[in-house]
Order: C-alpha cells, then sequence, then structure tokens
C-alpha cells in the first residue's frame, strides 16, 4: 500500500511542477493546490499506515493495533493552512488580474521599475 | 512550569482580534495597536528576567508530559530575540502612523502587524518543528496581507510571486517533517536531540537536514534561494518593509540555527560545512546586489541578505565564539536593519525619489538627520564601538578557530564593501550640490525622525554596551552549544 501512495503522490508533485511552470496564474494555483495535496498525502504515508483500531485504550487492543493518530492532526492542520493559502491566493489573482490586465507571468516580470 | 513564556504569543493575538471590532476608528486603531505591543514589551522583559535567574522556561500545553504535548521553550536566545523583534515592531508603529496613511490604517494595517508578531514571536518561542510551521504560517499569512496592502500594482505584481515561493517552501516543510517524524517518530525537538543520536542511519537523517536547510534557506533568504527577496520586499511601503526586513528573513536564520545546533548535528562534516559554504556564497551575491543598484531601497534590501550569511557563517562554525557572535549579530541586525529602512525612507520621503542620482545635498538643510545616517551606516558595517563591530569579531573569531579561516577572511573584505554600499548613500544624498525637495512641515518631519533616531540610539548602546550584554548572548549560546541544558529543561517538567 505504501508503494502506491508513494507512486500517486509522486505523480501529484510531476503534475504540480509541470502546471506551476505554465505562463497562466491559474494553472499555476491549480498545480499549488495539487503540490499541497501531494505533501499531505506523504505525511499520511509517513506516519506508517498500519493499524486498525481508533487509538483508544480499550479491551484487547495491544499497542500494534492502534492507528497512528499523530499523522492525521498533522495532515489537518496543513490541509486547513493550504486551504485558506489557496483562497487567498485565488483572490489575490483575480485582483491582479482586474489591476494589470493580465494573468500572464510572462509580462508580470516587472523588471521595468529598477533598472 | 509557568505560562510566561506564552504571553508574548497570546497577547499580540488577543488585542489583533479586538482591533479587528472597529477598523474605521483610527485613534482608537493607534492607540490600542500601541498598547497592544507595549503590553508585549512588557510581558518579553518580564519573561527576560525570569530566563536570565531561573533558566530555561518550558510550557507543555495541556499539561500533557513534554514529548507528547505541544512545547513552547523559552531560552535565553530565543527570548532574546522575541524581545528586540517586539522593541523592532514598537518603533516601526510610531513610524508607520504619520507615514501608512489613513486609508491604510482604516482596512486593518494594525491587526495584519500584530499578528505577524504572533507568528514571529511563536516560531522564536515553540519547542516543536509542526508548530513552528504552524507559526511560519501564521507569521506568512499576515505578511501575505501586509505585502499587498493598499493594493498598488507593483505589489499586487510582486505579492503573486511572493506567495507562490513561500506555497512552496511550506509544502516542502511539510514533506520534510514527514520524513523527519517516519525516521524518528517524534516532532519534540528536545525529544529530537535524545532520538536523533541514536539512529545509526546517518545518512537519511542528512538528506532531511539539508531538506530542511533549503526550507528555511527559502525564509532565510541564503543563496541560491533568495532570488525573491529583492523584488518582493520593493514593493510594500517603507514600514511594512522594515518590519519584513528586520523580522522575516530572522525566522528562518532563527530556524537553521537552531535545528542546526540542537539536533541535526549528527554529520557536521558534510551538513555545517555546506552551510558555511552556502553562508559565504550569500555574502558575496549580497554585495554583488548592495553594490549594483543606485536605488536606496534596494542597496538595503540586499543588505540583508549579506547579513544573513554572516550569521549563519558562525552558527556554522559551532564553536563558543561563532554561535555567540552569531546571536550578537543577529540581535543587532533586528535593530539596524530596522532603522536603516526607517532612515532610508525619510530621504524618500524628502526626495520625492528613492533613486541616489537624483539627490543631492541635505546636510544643510538636515544636519542632524545626516549624522544620525551616517552613525546606522558605520553600526551596519561594524566600526568599533558600534554595534556591528562585537558580533562580527566574534564570528571572524570562531572562523579562525574552526577549520574556515577562508571564510573569515571572506567577512572581513566585505564588511568595505558593506561600508562602501551604505556611506555612498551618504554620499549622494548628504554631499554635493543640493537638489530641489520636497517641502515637509516639521512637525510631520519630527514624528518620522524621533522613533528612527531612538531605534539608531538604541542600537549606539548595544554596541558601546556590549560588556553588559555579552553575558547574555553567552547565556544564550551555552544552551545552544549544550542541547542538554535544553532537553533537561523540556524532558523534565
Amino acid at each position: 500500500m505504501e508503494i502506491v501512495m508513494s507512486v500517486a503522490i509522486g505523480l501529484l508533485f510531476m503534475a504540480a511542477v509541470y502546471l506551476m511552470l505554465s505562463k497562466s496564474l491559474i494553472r499555476i494555483i491549480i498545480g499549488t493546490g495539487l503540490l499541497s495535496h501531494g505533501a499531505h498525502l506523504l505525511l499520511l504515508t509517513m506516519g506508517g499506515l498500519g493499524g486498525t483500531a481508533p487509538p483508544v485504550v480499550a479491551d484487547g487492543v495491544t499497542v500494534s493495533d492502534y492507528a497512528d493518530p499523530l499523522p492525521q492532526a498533522l495532515i489537518l492542520t496543513a490541509i486547513v493552512i493550504s486551504f485558506a493559502v489557496t483562497s487567498f491566493f485565488l483572490v489575490l489573482a483575480y485582483r491582479a488580474y482586474q489591476e494589470l490586465g493580465t494573468d500572464n507571468m510572462e509580462l508580470l516580470r516587472g523588471t521595468e521599475d529598477y533598472e | 512550569m509557568s505560562n510566561l513564556a506564552l504571553f508574548p504569543v497570546v497577547i499580540p493575538l488577543i488585542f489583533a482580534a479586538i482591533l479587528m471590532l472597529f477598523p474605521k476608528k483610527l485613534h482608537m486603531q493607534r492607540a490600542v495597536a500601541i498598547g497592544g505591543v507595549a503590553a508585549t514589551l512588557a510581558s518579553a522583559l518580564v519573561l527576560f528576567s525570569k530566563v536570565s535567574n531561573d533558566g530555561v522556561q518550558a510550557v507543555t500545553l495541556g499539561s500533557w508530559p513534554a514529548p507528547f504535548g505541544i512545547s513552547m521553550v523559552s531560552d535565553m536566545f530565543s527570548v532574546l530575540l522575541v524581545l528586540s523583534s517586539t522593541i523592532v515592531t514598537l518603533f516601526v508603529l510610531f513610524y508607520s502612523i504619520p507615514t501608512i496613511g489613513v486609508k491604510r490604517e482604516q482596512s486593518f494595517y494594525y491587526p495584519a502587524v500584530l499578528f505577524l508578531m504572533t507568528g514571529v514571536n511563536g516560531a522564536f518561542t515553540t519547542g516543536d518543528i509542526f508548530n513552528l510551521f504552524v507559526f511560519i504560517e501564521v507569521l506568512l499569512m499576515a505578511s501575505y496581507a501586509l505585502i499587498v496592502h493598499g493594493g498598488e500594482k507593483p505589489q499586487l505584481r510582486e505579492s503573486i510571486k511572493y506567495l507562490l515561493v513561500n506555497i512552496i517552501s511550506s509544502a516542502l516543510f511539510v514533506s520534510a517533517v514527514a520524513y523527519l517524524y517516519s525516521v524518528t517518530g517524534t516532532l519534540n525537538m528536545a525529544d529530537l536531540a535524545v532520538k536523533i543520536p541514536q539512529i545509526e542511519a546517518v545518512g537519511i537523517l542528512t538528506v532531511i537536514a539539508v531538506l530542511f536547510l533549503v526550507v528555511f534557506g527559502f525564509k532565510a533568504a541564503i543563496f541560491p534561494l533568495y532570488f525573491w527577496l529583492p523584488g518582493s520586499y520593493f514593493a510594500p511601503p517603507m514600514a511594512i518593509l522594515a518590519l519584513f526586513g528586520a523580522l522575516l528573513t530572522k525566522v528562518g536564520v532563527y530556524a537553521i540555527m537552531r535545528t542546526y545546533t540542537l539536533f541535526f548535528t549528527m554529520n557536521t562534516g558534510f551538513t555545517h560545512e555546506l552551510l558555511a559554504i552556502i553562508a559565504i556564497l550569500t555574502i558575496l551575491a549580497g554585495c554583488v546586489g548592495a553594490l549594483a543598484y543606485f536605488d536606496v531601497k534596494k542597496i538595503i534590501i540586499y543588505n540583508i541578505i549579506i547579513a544573513v550569511g554572516v550569521i549563519l557563517f558562525g552558527i556554522s562554525q559551532m564553536n563558543a565564539a561563532g554561535v555567540e557572535g552569531s546571536i550578537f549579530y543577529l540581535v543587532h541586525d533586528m535593530l539596524i536593519k530596522a532603522a536603516l529602512f526607517l532612515l532610508v525612507g525619510i530621504l524618500t520621503v524628502i526626495f520625492g525619489t528613492s533613486d541616489l542620482r537624483k539627490m543631492g545635498g541635505l546636510i544643510k538643510s538636515y544636519p542632524l538627520f545626516g549624522w544620525t545616517f551616517l552613525v546606522a551606516a558605520f553600526g551596519l558595517a561594524g566600526i568599533p564601538p558600534l554595534s556591528g563591530f562585537p558580533g562580527k569579531l566574534l564570528i571572524v573569531q570562531g572562523g579562525f578557530e574552526g577549520t574556515h579561516f577562508w571564510g573569515s577572511l571572506v567577512i572581513l573584505a566585505t564588511s568595505l564593501l558593506v561600508l562602501l554600499s551604505v556611506v555612498r548613500i551618504f554620499i549622494y544624498a548628504f554631499w554635493g550640490e543640493p537638489v530641489k525637495i520636497v517641502t515637509i512641515d516639521r512637525k510631520h518631519y519630527l514624528s518620522m525622525f524621533v522613533p528612527t533616531a531612538i531605534l539608531v540610539a538604541l542600537t549606539v548602546f548595544l554596541g558601546a554596551g556590549a560588556e553588559l550584554f555579552m553575558p547574555f548572548v553567552s547565556d544564550a549560546g551555552e544552551v545552544l552549544l549544550n542541547p542538554s541544558l535544553y532537553i533537561d529543561a523540556v524532558l523534565k517538567e
């Protein structure tokens, strides 16, 4: 299972890098979304996918049966943060498009202001 | 166990939340914001005296035993940084009132500054690597709001790039934390410091250490990851730029210093060697930029990068002189960078431009301002007895005691280039033929100049009174060099 997850994470990272190298701003934002999804899955996989019982002390449940709760707590935090950042990025992109009149990163270099 | 370590984090958070309730009431906004920062400063001072008397203070949230709960740890190093970041924020707030503009003040400028402070102080205080990620996100979110605040065209353009770079580095941060967790099974920094020496797979840990260096290197603007900094920092108004220049990169530097002294010490022959080489390259790259531009903002921005290199070179030596020098220089750099940004801010207001070639002859009309600028410039370059000198001296000494004497030679040589880059501003702006200047009324000028001058005076005091500060700096260095002090304080609660 870990191998399958690793391949999925690799594919997500690959797609993210491809999208982020494009010129269109909206593709870049989708790329950042995929990148954080990849990072979150990595976090989940690295904690180990074993464990069937919930991490609560009960009769007949030994330590080896527990699912590790920490990666789940971490991933939840990371998802909330990336959700907030992505929504901020989308609003920023919209405002920038309104003000600057383009979403092409080639045209947003801004080198003309300083020599 | 005392909760004191949490106060510099929680107080600005509460005040920021209160400030969001009445964005349009200008005087209330100013008063509450300054009150909030002053309260934070008071709590930081109490914490400082507590740490200097009783040693490292650790709190574990929810009273869970240490590796399970999230630890907040205040040792001398972190409390010194909390103190200096709070002082810088206070003076920048005083400077913002006349310069930032009523429109910005009424659209959540002060809450954003206080949220930024929450994140910065939290990042300095936390004792858990994932919690460090969360606090860095808090301060980044506030910095996104600040960098685009006002919505001018260059700001919008540059904040897209700033956001993108930081999102990528955050994703790498999460990945690095994941790898670290899978290898060690813990994320508490003190617990990591216990577990990492017991792990035999040094190779994979070295990879993780370098990955963390990349992550923090993005924030700290080390070579070759500093490419985003000059453009992004150029866009926002001067008060925000001063905050960013003084605080944001320093969080990255702090994170590198903490992780590379506390637990990534299993393969210093590779990781710290790499850090030393990168630090020297960072200094050189910064010098090229600082000398290449005729724009006052750009010159000081590139000086941020140079200082990052100097500090990291000191820490890479891992000996008492180098580490103490780095700590001293870090505190000095926060104060002097803020002061210099505020000074060139006044320059750009007076001349109405930030281009050096359109300036000149200011020494006749503003003599005191000119001499204050010269003192700050000398302080930055490290001319004794000003505040850049003791830190740089110790760092250079650390390099000679260690294996990197060539690095110390580079630092000594580039000090001259730093001096040249800032004295060039002085020569162009204050000497020569007077040019037409914007007339600003006396009161407005003083409201900008007084907080700046006090900040410069503080750096002079820090340099001239270095003997007074050195005991604290050596305390801080001791904890960095003996991780057992840190570990005991956290795990024996």
